[in-house]
């Protein structure tokens, strides 16, 4: 019981109800249960970013290229659109995650075959595609006119009462709780990050296990790109541009240690909230500009250094423990 | 330069040289572009095309490089000098490295004038900007006031806190807020030319000011973010989205009614004003000196400053009646 309550998640959980409670103070309509979906929908294309972070990061990489990754398939989809209204959506969906994952994989074969380090590959890649999206697009952009109706209406469609972009990340979650519990591949992304070679030991390949890691990775910011470019209704070279650091940070505030092996769905879910939360606050507790995101920052030193504290005593046991984390 | 682009280049500055000869007495305007091919300069030299038609003798020669570059702009002006035309009037690439040879175009007696981007001031007899800081300013809040004959609660949704453009549009624009008697601007808020923080800092401002009758973005990325929260808020009709942006860019918010209308630059009056000076600059009619000003025809005049500079005339109004004529402009 006492374990539960002490738990990152648990911590986080509060911590997160204390400043939707202090800004409530400030700002009443904040804590309305409409504006709490509006904040969850603004929210959900973090979340899947952030758990696709948090497979890469389980296994002691790191991806940098998920936002750019986002933009060139964001943009692969919009100007596909433009061009030929007539392609399904589905199939544009179906495209975006598709050409994801391959970005992505193309970061796990660097990794896996060629053994560079991660944040060095990353770091490449994503100059490289964002650099393709200018070479596709021509430094032009592609706006709401040019889009679909289709294209455009899908994301911000109601179904049972919340927004289907609500709805995709919610499905992500969902499937990201099934996978890290009942498929073998959830063990083997703690048991690669939490200790590489005994992992090895126990017959886990640690090269395949993190490019499978990046591909998912890679295809969630396929699938992102598409909720992206059609919720802003605007596609152009910069669209996300910075948002893997907001990513990483969803992971770390949420507990996911860059050391690897340690990180919950719940925790980096958690974490994205919490990021999302406060931007979405800042704008109406009408904070000035130039603390805003000296606040972010901060906020994002404090959750790391409580995190730091919690596994300096827990110590680091692979598998099992990781097991009762979820 | 790539041996392709080389040929390319002599074979636009062949091609104005033979459009030149074949009708010597007119006086010939040369309006030299960034790069050929570009939606904004084709549009204004169909502006300048129009002035030429309205002076009569005037033939206009449309060329520039066929990529943005100042050592291309620098071929087609020796070009130009070479087949000895009355005026220059050019958008440069580079405000210094063209100096030299604008210098000796103006020794042979050619007139020079920069205008949309211009040269440094000891490469040009005068320059001609868009629009100036205060009358920007001014129409940002114009387009607002216009659609709020009662008056009512406005807010600006700008770039970055830092950015030196709307910062001076955004006091501008402040400084004659009170000659729209109603009009309220209650907050200024930053979207640091993010789509995703743009949004919601408009959904910020729905939610603090339930009254906001209008959101004002000087800034393209802040505009359509804006005009996109508006539409999703279900807000369309109770709150005017305006500002500054392209028409291209915008076209698909005029459509929804997200945006009643919006103010950039028209590149057909700059193309137009552009040759109307360098004709009259060319036929002595006036003079490029400061504190003098210079007619443009149809746009009135321009008075030029300590620079030799000066601005042409407020933004251009887009709205539903316009904006699909300028959508594959730019």
């Amino acid at each position: 019981m006492k374990r539960i309550l002490m738990s990152r998640e648990t911590m986080l959980a509060l911590a997160i109800i204390l400043l939707t409670g202090g800004i409530a103070l400030r700002f009443p309509g904040f804590i309305a249960p409409n504006n709490l979906a509006l904040v969850f929908n603004d929210t959900s294309i973090l979340i899947i970013l952030a758990l696709g972070q948090m497979a890469v990061i389980l296994t002691r990489c790191i991806d940098l290229s998920m936002a750019s990754n986002l933009a060139l398939c964001g943009m692969v989809v919009a100007m596909i659109n433009a061009s030929f209204p007539d392609v399904p959506i589905t199939a544009l969906i179906g495209l975006a995650i598709v050409l994801g994952s391959f970005l992505g994989a193309m970061n796990g074969v660097l990794v896996w075959k060629l053994d560079i380090p991660p944040i060095v590959v990353t770091l490449g890649t994503l100059t490289i595609y964002r650099g393709l999206v200018f070479v596709i697009s021509g430094g032009a952009w592609v706006n709401a006119h040019e889009m679909s109706a289709a294209f455009k209406a899908l994301p911000r469609s109601v179904f049972a009462g919340l927004p289907v972009l609500s709805w995709v990340a919610i499905a992500t979650i969902g499937l990201a709780f099934f996978a890290i519990r009942r498929l073998p591949l959830g063990r083997s992304l703690y048991a690669v990050g939490g200790n590489p070679h005994a992992a090895v030991y126990t017959g886990i390949d640690v090269g395949k296990t993190r490019f499978v890691a990046f591909s998912i990775a890679g295809g969630l910011s396929g699938l992102a790109g598409y909720l992206w470019v059609s919720r802003y209704a605007v596609s152009y070279v910069d669209i996300a541009g910075g948002f893997e650091l907001s990513i990483i940070a969803a992971c770390v505030i949420g507990g996911v240690s860059i050391a690897g092996g340690i990180g919950s769905v719940g925790g980096a879910v958690l974490g994205a909230l919490f990021l999302g939360i406060i931007n979405n606050a800042l704008p109406v507790i009408n904070v000035s500009p130039f603390w805003q995101m000296a606040i972010s920052g901060t906020a994002i030193i404090v959750a790391v250094a409580l995190n730091v504290r919690s596994e300096r005593t827990k110590g680091r046991i692979i598998l099992k423990r990781a097991e009762t984390l979820v | 330069m790539s041996v392709m682009k080389k040929l390319l280049t002599s074979a636009v500055v062949a091609a104005t040289m033979f459009g030149g000869a074949a009708s010597a007495e007119e006086m010939r305007i040369a309006l030299v572009v960034k790069a050929l091919g570009i939606g904004f300069f084709e549009a204004a030299a169909k502006g300048a095309e129009e002035a030429a038609a309205e002076l009569g003798g005037v033939e206009i020669i449309y060329t520039g490089p066929t990529d943005t570059t100042a050592e291309g702009q620098i071929e087609v002006i020796n070009a130009l000098i070479a087949q000895k035309v009355d005026a220059i009037a050019i958008s440069a690439n580079d405000q210094d490295a063209l100096v030299p040879a604008l210098k000796k175009a103006m020794d042979r007696g050619i007139t020079v004038i920069s205008w949309d981007s211009g040269v440094a001031p000891a490469g040009r007899q005068m320059h001609l900007n868009p629009s100036s800081n205060p009358l920007i300013g001014n129409m940002i809040i114009k387009l607002a006031a216009d659609h709020l004959p009662d008056g009512g609660d406005v807010a600006v949704l700008s770039a970055s806190a830092t950015a030196t453009n709307q910062n001076i549009w955004i006091d501008e624009m402040n400084m004659v807020t009170g000659n729209y008697p109603g009009i309220n601007v209650v907050a200024t808020v930053y979207g640091d030319d993010l789509a995703d923080k743009s949004y919601r800092e408009a959904q910020g401002l729905m939610a603090s000011y339930p009254d906001l009758k209008a959101i004002i973005a000087p800034t393209t990325v802040g505009i359509v973010a804006a005009a996109q929260a508006v539409t999703d808020a279900g807000k369309i009709g109770e709150i005017n989205v305006t500002g500054l942006a392209l028409p291209s860019e915008m076209a698909g918010h005029i459509d929804s009614g997200a945006s009643k209308s919006f103010a950039i630059w028209n590149p057909i009056d700059l193309g137009y004003a552009a040759t109307m000076i360098a004709y009259n600059l060319a036929t002595d009619k006036a003079v490029a000196e400061a504190g003098k000003s210079i007619p443009m025809g149809r746009m009135g005049d321009v008075m030029l400053d300590d620079e030799r500079a000066g601005a042409m005339s407020d933004p251009f109004v887009y709205d539903a009646s316009n904006v699909h004529d300028f959508k594959d402009i730019f």
